[in-house]
């Protein structure tokens, strides 16, 4: 078995399963948000359970509208505070605490081996630590808090060994563009993503939570990574279960990717899977630039920005908007000197949230505007106008752009 | 289940941000939702929705993000039941819960035009096109998957399992 059927075989106490199979799992972390979360407590009253199956295996995170962008946004923070008090959830992060998916790993909930689901698509993240999440809906978050079971069909199984070395300021995320524009936005459907290789091993946990976080762009279920030494330290865990997929695995495709030859990659709008080299874009006119989200708004990724930012200036006219994306991301940067370049150089640094990446607050875009964003989706209308554009590409493309005022290849700039 | 109903056509990869726009996500209320539905691809779908319709769309329907927000909203604005090629699998499962039926027919797209009139088998798995007289395979639902839309929803089936009176 690789190792998502294994991981799968473990959480529904059978010794094998094959793709297609459906098995119901015992889930070890469930996670709601702001937006996601008050339906889940609608449905959880509806279905007429008096109390969570465990307190301290869920996790709530006001995150996507953070602080409170309206007033009844603050109504949604309320209804939450308030289940997790009556539910003696102590596991509520509040305003500030920073982007459900960081907020997961940094708080302890993400082990190698777990089996994570959260009512938001992007859950698919801590697969960089070997453990199976994926994105649900709020009923199925609710069914979860009543009874710590789901329904899951287990993936067949695309294993993507990736080899060479990048090339300066090209990243993980230009990897995974890459990836998706090559699969494209529906190839991978319900299916699992499994990254090998030495490209992976060398990657940092931050790339790898890159790389997992976007296989939804695909449609895939979950994106996983053996978990090693990297993994391990960075959760600081003292011992954890080194699951690992068998050498006569199953995989229903491999597909090898030599990034030596790989240039920063951007996806055009209005579609994930649109992919192109930065070079094929480079005249695109930018008003605004975003450097934050689930996908790149971690340490690594302000420091690339920093390092590109530093000594410069933002392009009069244009705005760039930089969210760490938690209270520790942020606290980090703060003591590297990170958000003073950043900042000198003309960035506007806001709190921990999801903010402008879906259109929530903090920096949305007026028609016929342009953004580049670190983020992960450039569906219309998804930051604001529905005649807006949105390219993504990697924060050290944002933070290049963001000084020219046109999409930029970072590497042309340090030249 | 059968599920008659004119359809109303969309194309590949139609996301959840344009089924429900991010900014609606703060309304509770289903039918204020529902007034909102599909407004990213058509602002005047809520009022040809209202009379019911099934909705006969391409690949990887319903991609995007987690909101049970999206089924709800086509739900609540009159969509009886979803056809498409594939759908992406938070939206598929967010339906069936909310008890929204969706169904998979391969090459589906091509063969139903706006307006047509359809008939949806979901225990036999089949689409039939009244109009243009043609009848397509679709892909069976599993026996506990239809259980739940039986129930009319994830919440009612749980009740049902766990004895909830």
């Amino acid at each position: 078995m690789n190792i998502t059927e294994k991981i799968l075989a473990k959480a529904s106490n059978q010794k094998t399963v094959s793709p297609k199979e459906i098995v119901e799992a015992n889930v070890d972390a469930v996670m709601v948000n702001d937006l996601t979360g008050p339906l889940a407590v609608d449905s959880f009253r509806k279905i007429g359970a008096k109390k969570v199956w465990d307190p301290s295996k869920i996790a709530i995170v006001l995150d996507h509208l953070a602080p409170a962008s309206s007033e009844k946004a603050a109504e949604l923070h309320k209804i939450l505070r308030k289940f997790a008090e009556e539910q003696g959830i102590p596991g509520l992060y509040d305003v500030g605490e920073g982007v459900c998916h960081q907020v997961m790993v940094e708080k302890g909930y993400v082990k190698p081996g777990a089996l994570i689901v959260g009512a938001d698509s992007h859950t698919c993240t801590y697969g960089a630590f070997g453990a199976f999440s994926t994105g649900i809906g709020s009923t199925e978050a609710a069914a979860v808090f009543a009874t710590g079971k789901i329904w899951l069909r287990v993936p067949e199984t695309i294993r993507i060994d990736v080899v060479g070395l990048f090339h300066s300021y090209v990243t993980p995320k230009d990897l995974i563009l890459h990836i998706i524009g090559h699969i494209g936005a529906d190839g991978a459907i319900y299916k699992s993503i499994e990254f090998t290789g030495s490209a992976v091993r060398r990657m940092s946990v931050e790339g790898r939570m890159t790389l997992c976080n976007m296989v939804v762009e695909m449609g895939a279920k979950n994106g996983i990574i053996e978990p090693d030494e990297t993994a391990i330290k960075y959760l600081r865990l003292e011992s954890a279960e080194m699951v690992k997929s068998d050498p006569d695995a199953h995989y229903e495709k491999v597909l090898e990717i030599d990034v030596s030859s790989l240039e920063p990659q951007v996806a055009c709008p209005h579609s994930v899977d649109n992919v192109k080299p930065v070079s094929d874009v480079s005249d695109v006119e930018i008003d605004q630039a975003f450097i934050g989200s689930c996908t790149n708004g971690r340490i690594e990724d302000l420091r690339l920005a920093a390092q590109i930012l530093r000594g410069k200036n933002v392009k009069k006219g244009v705005r760039l908007l930089i969210i760490p994306a938690s209270r520790m991301v942020y606290l980090q940067a703060l003591r590297e000197g990170l958000i003073e370049t950043l900042m000198e150089a003309g960035a506007v640094v806001c709190n921990p949230t999801c903010g402008p990446c879906l259109g929530g607050h903090l920096g949305l875009l007026a028609e016929d505007e342009v953004c580049i964003s670190s983020s992960n989706r450039n569906f219309i209308g998804r930051m604001g106008s529905v005649k807006a554009k949105i390219y993504l590409a990697s924060p050290a493309t944002v933070a290049a752009s963001a000084v020219t005022g046109k999409i930029t290849d970072p590497r042309m700039l340090e030249a | 289940m059968i599920i008659s109903g004119k359809a109303v056509k969309f194309s590949d990869n139609v996301d959840t941000d344009v089924i429900i726009p991010s900014k609606y996500l703060v309304l509770l209320d289903p039918n204020e939702l529902a007034r909102h539905a599909m407004e990213g691809l058509d602002p005047g779908f809520y009022e040809k929705a209202r009379r019911g319709v099934i909705l006969a769309a391409g690949k990887n329907f319903g991609c995007g993000s987690s909101r049970e927000q999206a089924p709800i909203a086509l739900k609540y604005a009159g969509v009886k039941c979803v056809i498409a090629e594939s759908f992406a699998r938070i939206f598929y499962r967010n339906a069936i819960n909310i008890g929204l039926p969706v169904i998979e027919c391969e090459n589906v797209s091509g063969r139903i035009a706006d307006g047509d009139e359809l008939m949806v088998d979901l225990e036999n798995g089949f689409v039939k096109n009244l109009t243009k007289n043609a009848t397509f395979q679709a892909t069976k639902l599993p026996p506990f998957i239809m259980q739940i839309l039986k129930d009319g929803g994830l919440i009612e089936n749980l009740r049902r399992r766990l004895g909830v009176k």
